[in-house]
């Protein structure tokens, strides 16, 4: 569920890092008020706990294939919602960092997808109720089946709104959520399974240890309500500013073009009356292609068929100046190669010299 | 996913490639971290049908890894075994976005497989860009920037402890999967019962060892701050990185030298 720089706008992953910075703040502010310093220690190893459990598969009952345990909502459970959206968030950072798993970028969205959904969403709102004051293994079975699922389908929820939302990728945004759900949905089930059977063994073998997260004051009531006035902030901040970014197709060439006076550099280097055709091509190659093709996947699937010839000759002309782009954009990346290995060069000699 | 046991050898590669001195690594952390946001915001920027531009922005990771000398395989291999969610998701857009969008001699290329091209493109540049970036600074480094950034301590602190006890904990985790596998005889005993009790007992360990740890942190006056000998100072040479890579990157997205290189090469060979 890692949501990769590539798919994301700056929009929509410069919103959901916004939103998760005052998340990781706000935890941080309750995490100082009520520091216990044995906790940070705790978080640490805990996170790498997590890691350690995700090398024991287990066999999914009822069927031949295995799984292994995500962790969020484990970590909301034993840590609490502050620390565990810390600790969380900490394993994202290590995996965006050391594995390339998730980007920089994207990192926000990923807090919010996989930590806060989790920690301030299904554990509050979900996982406490149910289990209630006197827990006890077919509560706990429930609650953090039913918590695990709902924090996971709200999280693969988060990640078809943010990819729709940054417009890269061409799939609609019901064809996607009807992809992601029923796949979280059995990712929850074993999530919760997992959950349920370390939770419970836990409970028999140190009580003590499950109370670990029940910090005054953390967790319940007013938490949940920030919580949610956060993450609608959030949504209609993404959504506005992706609103704004898409009727001005390219928001930051846009500015450009507001500074220099032109969208991009016309280039008069070639004679006849290229250069005013060409001209003015550029100016209408970016924003149109975006328009255009926003446009054809809303009709649905059918084929355009009427509209292909007149929009094939529309495009011809500027078709052929993506062709040179690419091959300009070829020689470039050449130039960047041979740069990279000059530099290499004269790096590995410079020691030596 | 990945199997975690390679990756662990991977960190184990990072880590050696973030313990040298290069060039790169002498830089600060900061300005390398500010400059490699400005570098996925800009490569992010860019329309979904647009391939060619972003092929100049090549040279802020390509510089990264001359500088730091990072070698080509770490970052090739990384990008072959990452997650494969980008590459799965942008499958889709070569299959519902068929409308032709330029064609080269016989061939008709959709617009589909060009948005593709532009999100695997994207991949690379940012995920490369983020891998020589750890790679010629280390996540000490990292952190130690993420904190004078203003970053809360308790999160720096927090993924210093992970990083640290990762390698022990996946170590034992590893070492139980493997003396149940060998017990189990294929099947018996990887059910959801033996996983609760493993993973349990695991978890107490850990909470022991948590508290071992903090009680030999308290004895050696830690305060919640992991201090370091060598302090971050941001030299002329870092503010020069900063603003010049930013003029760079800047530069590169106000002109399309891609196109602009084109035009000069279809117009010669014209």
């Amino acid at each position: 569920m890692h949501m990769s720089d590539a798919l994301i706008s700056p929009a929509v992953g410069g919103t959901m890092w916004v939103a998760a910075a005052g998340l990781v703040g706000y935890s941080a502010r309750k995490m100082r008020h009520c520091l216990d310093s044995s906790r940070v220690p705790l978080m640490g190893v805990m996170g790498a706990f997590v890691f350690a459990a995700q090398m024991v598969n287990f066999t999914i009952p009822g069927t031949g294939s295995s799984g292994h345990l995500g962790g969020g909502l484990l970590l909301a459970i034993l840590l609490g919602p502050s620390a565990g959206l810390i600790t969380i968030a900490s394993i994202l950072t290590v995996q965006a960092m050391l594995f390339a798993d998730g980007g920089l970028l994207a990192l926000g969205s990923n807090i919010i997808n996989m930590g806060f959904f989790p920690c301030f969403i299904a554990y509050p709102l979900v996982y406490l109720p149910l289990v209630g004051k006197k827990p006890g293994r077919g509560r706990i079975a429930i609650a953090a089946t039913l918590a695990a699922v709902l924090g996971l389908q709200l999280g693969a929820l988060g990640v078809v709104t943010e990819t729709t939302m940054s417009g890269i990728a061409d799939l609609p945004f019901a064809k996607f959520l009807l992809l992601m759900l029923p796949i979280h949905l059995a990712i929850g089930l074993v999530e919760g399974l997992a959950t349920t059977a370390v939770v419970s063994f836990v409970w028999q073998a140190r009580p003590d240890v499950l109370e670990l997260a029940d910090s005054p004051g953390d967790g319940r009531g007013r938490l949940g309500s920030v919580a949610v006035c956060l993450l609608v902030a959030a949504i209609v901040t993404g959504g506005v500013v992706s609103w704004f970014a898409s009727t001005r197709p390219d928001g930051l060439e846009w500015s450009v073009a507001g500074v220099t006076g032109k969208a991009e550099l016309a280039e008069s280097t070639d004679g006849l009356h290229g250069a005013l055709k060409r001209a003015q091509e550029r100016t209408a190659l970016l924003p149109d292609y975006d328009f255009a093709k926003t446009q054809e996947p809303a009709r649905g699937g059918q084929a355009p068929a009427p509209e292909e010839s007149s929009l094939g000759q529309w495009f011809a002309p500027s078709a052929g100046t993506t062709v040179s782009g690419l091959l300009g954009g070829g020689i470039t990346l050449i130039l960047v190669f041979l740069i990279g290995w000059a530099l290499r060069r004269r790096a590995a000699s410079a020691p030596s010299a | 996913m990945a199997d975690i046991d390679s990756r662990m050898a991977e960190i184990g590669w990072l880590d050696r490639l973030a313990s040298r001195d290069t060039p790169l690594h002498r830089i600060d952390p900061r300005a390398k971290l500010l400059t490699t946001l400005a570098f996925i915001v800009a490569v992010l920027s860019y329309g979904k049908y647009q391939l060619a531009p972003l092929m100049p922005l090549a040279i802020y990771p390509a510089v990264l890894i001359a500088l730091g000398d990072v070698p080509l395989k770490f970052i090739a291999r990384k990008l072959l075994i990452v997650s494969p969610f980008a590459i799965f998701v942008g499958l889709f857009n070569p299959l519902l976005d068929r409308q032709t969008m330029l064609t080269v001699g016989p061939l008709e290329i959709s617009g589909g497989w060009v948005s593709y091209a532009s999100i695997l493109m994207r991949f690379v540049l940012t995920v490369s860009a983020t891998l020589a970036l750890v790679a010629g600074t280390g996540i000490h480094n990292v952190c130690r920037g993420l904190e004078r950034l203003g970053v809360p301590s308790v999160f720096t602190v927090q993924v210093l402890l992970l990083y640290r006890y990762l390698f022990v904990l996946v170590n034992e985790g590893a070492r139980m999967s493997r003396a149940r596998a060998l017990r189990s005889a294929g099947s018996r005993g990887m059910g959801l019962r033996v996983l609760g009790a493993m993973l349990g007992s695991l978890l107490l360990r850990t909470l022991d060892r948590a508290q071992r740890v903090h009680a030999a942190m308290c004895c050696r006056g830690f305060d919640g701050h992991v201090r370091t000998i060598e302090a971050l100072r941001l030299r002329a040479r870092d503010a020069a990185f900063l603003v010049g890579w930013l003029g760079v990157l800047a530069l590169l997205r106000a002109f399309d030298l891609a196109g602009l290189l084109g035009a000069i090469a279809t117009g010669g060979g014209r």
